[in-house]
């Protein structure tokens, strides 16, 4: 499993589905830690009542149907499916409510989904995802992308410790796609994954929601200033390491002009 | 997605996955995918086999650079260097090199014969662009490898006849502890056209990083440019075209620069804003105002879209 996880940290994240495939089929005892510990690129259903998109993942999967977060009905349907508690099922309402606006506002564009489910005891699970296609054919406003995507998945874990704190523990993971093709630097292409972990214990008085929702938030903004310092900073880095730009050069010109053949 | 009852892949289908991993490996890592992959195959014989069809692959395509046995110096494993099975001609020392693709290493080497190598008149031309090139890497590029072959042409004995070289010139910066690798391959085909008496120079530049201590994230980016001179004596003709390389390759890091610059504004905000328009963070604790908004708007039917 170690040596599995080890080759999807190498091969290029483009085609990390790919990968992930040939190591299900060669490892298939193995597929729920697979599935669960490789990021997989997020797709997309439309929800059969209101039309809206709803992001496909493991959490809202049983077998080979999804559950809608809008309508709350499996697509393709499914006579005994898996369903949140009704308390849960409001709070999962709420959430795609709000978060939707977050989306809005933050990504200008793009489709989010919320799942929530129950967890031992008192506990449970939230899940909030993200999809933004910035490419200039789709939400991409400025155009410069030729191919550009954003996927998030937050999955958050929530244990009550007393009447009025509780524990948050979250898991995100953010992979990132960018491809730029024009005429002076020809085809350029930058994509991949981070993820990151963070624990908080937090007073409840303000609701769960509040509580997960600036969790998401703070998160997102470290990830993406850290994908901002990797992605660029990083790989910036190493081509000028390759090959440093010509005026780290140019003193040994004189020198050169001396020894050219006449 | 997996059913725990479907049938495992057939050896084939092992064979093909194992080299599609070997061969996808980013520069400098194929050794660490090689045993992962025989972790993950459980299978000596099914490895051995993709890797013999795989490491030649990954290794010319690489453009690796491998010491003789002696020391007397260096093979670059290239499609262009190819002379036999396994074996690649080094003209600047005049050797064949017997390589394994699988160790990455050379295993023996023998002086190349007359037929191996290119007439007196191509080796001219061939040994001055040798000569400006070196000089050119060893300047521009701190741990640069290139080499020049003749690809067409190699047995033209005077002037009257077209032939071709072709430069190559690879930089690898393999940094495992820092959990990050890099690379650079040029490849320049340079024509020479005896009747129209000038030269095309067409480059194709390729680099390739790699960062992994948090995940995995990977830089690809390609270019090609071409160029032309006039032909001369092999000495001139050599320093036009390596000014031409010269030229291109840092034209190229230049606007691989400013992408650089560019692309976090112009790019990143179309992906993610750094924060909403309204320059504030999101207002949580105000969500209930909003799903109740909405509520009041959907029942309203005011809602937008």
């Amino acid at each position: 499993m170690e040596a599995a996880m080890g080759l999807m940290r190498r091969i290029p994240p483009k085609h990390s589905e790919a990968a992930l495939s040939a190591l299900l089929s060669l490892l298939p005892h193995h597929s729920a830690d697979l599935l669960s510990q490789v990021d997989q690129p997020l797709q997309v259903l439309c929800d059969v009542d209101s039309g809206k998109e709803f992001i496909l993942c493991e959490y809202n999967r049983d077998a080979d149907s999804y559950r809608s977060p809008w309508s709350n009905k499996y697509h393709p349907p499914l006579d005994d499916g898996l369903y949140p508690s009704q308390e849960l099922r409001k709070l999962e309402m709420e959430a795609n409510d709000v978060f939707t606006v977050y989306c809005d506002q933050y990504y200008e564009g793009g489709t989010s989904s919320v799942y929530i489910w129950e967890n031992e005891d008192e506990g449970f699970i939230g899940c909030f995802l993200i999809k933004k296609d910035g490419s200039r054919t789709a939400d991409g406003r400025r155009g410069y992308l030729e191919e550009g995507s954003w996927e998030a998945i937050h999955v958050i874990e929530v244990v009550p410790l007393d009447e009025a704190t509780a524990r948050y523990c979250l898991t995100s993971s953010v992979m990132l796609s960018l491809t730029t093709n024009d005429e002076s630097s020809g085809a350029f292409s930058l994509s991949g994954s981070i993820r990151r972990q963070m624990n908080m214990d937090l007073p409840v008085d303000e609701g769960h929601l509040c509580n997960m929702g600036r969790m998401v938030e703070e998160m997102e903004s470290k990830l993406r200033y850290s994908l901002d310092q990797v992605y660029f900073g990083k790989t910036k880095e190493m081509i000028c390491t390759l090959r440093p730009p010509s005026e780290l050069v140019q003193t040994s010109l004189p020198e050169q002009i001396n020894k050219r053949r006449s | 997605m997996s059913d725990e009852e479907e049938t495992q892949p057939t050896d084939d289908q092992k064979i093909e996955i194992a080299k599609w991993f070997l061969l996808n490996a980013p520069a400098g890592e194929i050794q660490y995918i090689a045993k992962d992959m025989k972790a993950v195959l459980q299978d000596e014989t099914l490895y051995t086999t993709a890797a013999a069809v795989a490491f030649p692959l990954y290794n010319k395509s690489h453009m690796i650079c491998l010491d003789f046995p002696d020391r007397s110096g260096e093979v670059m494993v290239t499609p262009f260097s190819e002379i036999g099975e396994n074996e690649y001609v080094d003209p600047r020392t005049a050797q064949v090199a017997v390589v394994d693709h699988v160790n990455q290493v050379c295993r023996r080497a023998r002086p190349a014969n007359d037929e191996e190598l290119p007439t007196p008149y191509i080796e001219e031309y061939r040994y001055a662009l040798d000569i400006e090139v070196t000089k050119y890497v060893s300047e521009a590029y701190p741990k640069g490898i290139c080499s020049v072959y003749c690809v067409n042409g190699k047995d033209v004995e005077e002037p009257g006849m077209d032939f071709d070289l072709v430069v190559v010139i690879s930089a690898a910066r393999l940094n495992p502890q820092n959990f990050c690798n890099g690379s650079w391959r040029s490849i320049w085909n340079v024509e020479f056209k005896d009747e129209a008496q000038f030269v095309e120079v067409r480059g194709t530049l390729q680099v390739g990083a790699h960062y992994f201590e948090e995940g995995n994230v990977q830089l690809d980016a390609k270019h090609e440019c071409k160029d032309s001179t006039m032909l001369m004596s092999p000495e001139d003709s050599a320093h036009s075209v390596t000014t031409i390389i010269r030229h291109h390759e840092t034209e190229y890091l230049n606007s691989l620069q400013t992408s650089y610059s560019k692309l976090p504004d112009a790019t990143f905000k179309d992906l993610r804003r750094k924060l909403p328009v309204t320059r504030t963070l999101f207002p949580w604790h105000n969500a209930a105002q909003f799903s109740l908004r909405r509520d009041i708007q959907k029942s309203l039917g005011l809602e937008k879209k």
